[in-house]
């Protein structure tokens, strides 16, 4: 990877925190309803793997934590933000809101509230990739607490049964919702679960870029040779609640502070400043134009689109053009059985 | 024009669709080696291959949900779930993914699934195997729920539910597998909407789905025996229900019965009577009827489970009633 890459990267990764703690602020002032759940902390696995995979190319599905993976995926920014404002510019025309971004003209195939339900939506994408023999894989990311849904054990069967080209991302993020993994998981270390179906796993830490990158190349690449599926664990904490609402009074001060230290973000930009490749002169720079972006465009997008209208509340129900072959309207008489 | 059985009517579908287009898929348990419970799948899993006919494990959610997520990338696959009460299992891929996915996302994703899976009661199957649920279906935005009564039918509106964009549910039935009727030789579409009169009568408007409307062309036969001429209508497509033929038929008898094998409350016939209500109170000459399961889960004894179900007697008792004939 070369310099200017790894200072697009560590922008990226302050663009997607700006991203998520403007989203906030914006949900503080009332203009995002709804849920809002936040990937701030996390930066690292979602950029790391899709740096790796072929965004646009590759299909990516995810739970509702899902506007950094779509943004890292394709689909513009300001068309993110303009779906949690509600607006009819935005990624799902506004009918999705913040859980449910979609963008199929990058493959991201969407965010999902139901927990674990992306597990077998993803691996139906690649049942589909390698049904055409395209070289595309489907990569699910989801929390811990999914792997406690049936649809885990049903779908990584299926899955590794069938050679499917998928990539189950895990972000450990250590508690589902508000309990702790120790107490809502007979087995804590996640990827040693998927050996009951014969799916290769490994767990890494989820802090560090570059170890992600290393990390989802090599199960990438196991995944797009026709291998089959491949689990992969990353270690991460989410330094907010687990939504708006949530006053994270499961969490010790203490705990939070540790995982504050290995801020994915700061690990990242202490190392290019090591290397020599990056000043904080330059990190100040990029940090000011990052919020710049956001303010002036992504933010100002989302304020100034429309609403969408009430007389179209019907629509995308259903189909709005079918054929009337397949529709009707039936003749009457033209059968008498 | 042949004459052929129900599961054979669904069979010729499932091939010609699979010979059609190479993204038409058929899975489900025991659908491909053994043939499929009602033998709908036949011999197509040894002339398509393991790729399209798929046989899956025992895991409803998930293997509809995988079809759902192949159909998001452009695949068209034909589900079989073996027994409507298992699909219960797969209400979260059916009802939160399938049937909300193109609305929730702008439209701008689609998911062109087909399920086919028999509901209803047949020869002791007891509880667990009996439910009917066709009401569930009903009441969800974004899905499409049709019920094919006779082999055309299952036949003509299974191909076009494998090429209309919307998810639709085929609800067939136990019973009816191997009721036979005529299917044209050349390839042929039934609509997916639409309501049709297959009887037509002046007296009294029969109102059926699925298995119901051959109880209800019973009842009428009994009816004419009687002088009293009954129209039978096959209701065909549960969501969206055709008000406009329910109206005009009942314009025309001004009296109604609904003959539903589902139990009543919040049911198929509920909701037509309301649509009787709002279209065309004032043309009712009686109160309308229903015609319904008894409000319990499906008893195994015969004796106990022919009680629970309405016949073609019921539905003629119905009949004589709105008729004042009683």
């Amino acid at each position: 990877m070369n310099v200017s890459d790894q200072k697009r990267l560590l922008r990226e990764m302050i663009f997607f925190r700006r991203f998520e703690e403007r989203s906030f602020e914006a949900y503080m002032e009332r203009k995002i309803g709804g849920f809002l759940h936040l990937y701030s902390g996390q930066e690292a696995v979602a950029t790391g793997v899709l740096e790796t995979a072929r965004c646009g190319h590759d299909y990516v599905i995810t739970g509702y934590r899902d506007h950094v993976h779509a943004i890292k995926a394709g689909a513009p920014a300001r068309e993110v933000m303009a779906e949690l404002y509600g607006k009819v510019t935005g990624s799902s025309r506004g009918r999705g809101g913040s859980m449910h971004i979609f963008d199929p003209s990058v493959n991201f195939m969407g965010g999902y509230a139901l927990v674990g339900q992306p597990f077998p939506l993803a691996a139906g994408l690649a049942l589909a990739c390698k049904h055409k023999r395209t070289d595309q894989i489907a990569m699910c990311f989801l929390g811990d607490g999914a792997n406690n849904q049936g649809t885990f054990h049903e779908t990584l069967n299926m899955a590794s049964l069938w050679k499917l080209p998928v990539l189950f991302v895990c972000e450990n993020n250590l508690y589902a919702i508000g309990t702790r993994i120790e107490r809502s998981s007979a087995v804590v270390d996640q990827y040693k679960r998927v050996g009951a179906y014969n799916i290769p796993s490994s767990q890494h830490d989820g802090q560090d870029i570059d170890v992600v990158m290393t990390a989802a190349r090599s199960a990438i690449d196991h995944v797009r040779s026709g291998a089959g599926p491949y689990f992969i664990e990353f270690m991460t904490y989410r330094q907010r609640g687990h939504s708006m609402s949530d006053s994270n009074a499961y969490r010790s001060k203490e705990e939070e502070r540790q995982w504050a230290e290995r801020d994915p973000i700061k690990i990242y930009g202490e190392r290019l400043k090591k290397a020599g490749i990056i000043t904080d002169t330059e990190i100040a720079a990029m940090e000011k134009s990052v919020l710049d972006e956001i303010e002036n465009d992504v933010v100002r997008f989302a304020e100034e689109s429309p609403e969408p209208r009430v007389e179209d509340l019907n629509k995308y129900c259903m189909d709005d053009q079918p054929n009337p072959q397949w529709i009707g309207p039936l003749v009457q008489g033209d059968h008498h059985g | 024009m042949a004459e052929i059985a129900y599961w054979e009517a669904i069979r010729r579908a499932h091939d010609e669709e699979l010979a059609r287009d190479p993204m038409v898929i058929a899975m489900g348990e025991d659908i491909g080696v053994a043939g499929g419970t009602y033998k709908a799948t036949s011999g197509l899993y040894q002339k398509y291959g393991a790729d399209r006919v798929i046989d899956t494990p025992i895991s409803e959610n998930s293997y509809t949900g995988i079809g759902i997520g192949a159909s998001m990338a452009g695949m068209r696959p034909i589900i079989e779930i073996m027994s409507i009460n298992f699909a219960l299992l797969a209400l979260d891929t059916l009802i939160n993914a399938a049937a909300k996915i193109r609305y929730m996302s702008g439209g701008r994703v689609s998911c062109p699934i087909v399920l086919r899976t028999p509901g209803g009661t047949a020869h002791q199957l007891a509880a667990q195997h009996s439910a009917r649920l066709a009401r569930m279906f009903m009441s969800t935005p974004g899905l499409r729920v049709v019920t094919p009564r006779g082999p055309l039918d299952a036949y003509g509106m299974l191909k076009s539910a494998v090429r209309c964009n919307d998810p639709v549910i085929i609800i067939e039935h136990e019973s009816m597998y191997n009721m036979r009727g005529e299917v044209p030789d050349e390839e042929t579409f039934r609509p997916l909407e639409g309501a049709e009169i297959v009887r037509t009568g002046t007296d009294v408007t029969l109102i059926g789905y699925n298995y119901s409307v051959h109880l209800c062309l019973a009842a009428a036969d009994k009816l004419a025996t009687m002088g009293i001429s009954a129209e039978v209508l096959d209701l065909r497509a549960l969501r969206p229900i055709d008000r406009d033929t329910i109206r005009r038929s009942v314009e025309r008898t001004h009296k109604a019965v609904i003959a539903e094998e589902d139990e009543a409350t919040v049911g198929v016939g509920a909701e037509i009577i309301s649509i009787i209500i709002e279209e065309c109170f004032f043309a009712l000459d009686a109160q309308p009827v229903r015609v319904h399961a008894a409000d319990v889960p499906v008893p195994y004894n015969r004796h106990l489970e022919k009680a629970a179900i309405p016949n073609a007697d019921d539905v003629l008792a119905a009949a004589l009633k709105v008729l004042g004939r009683v």
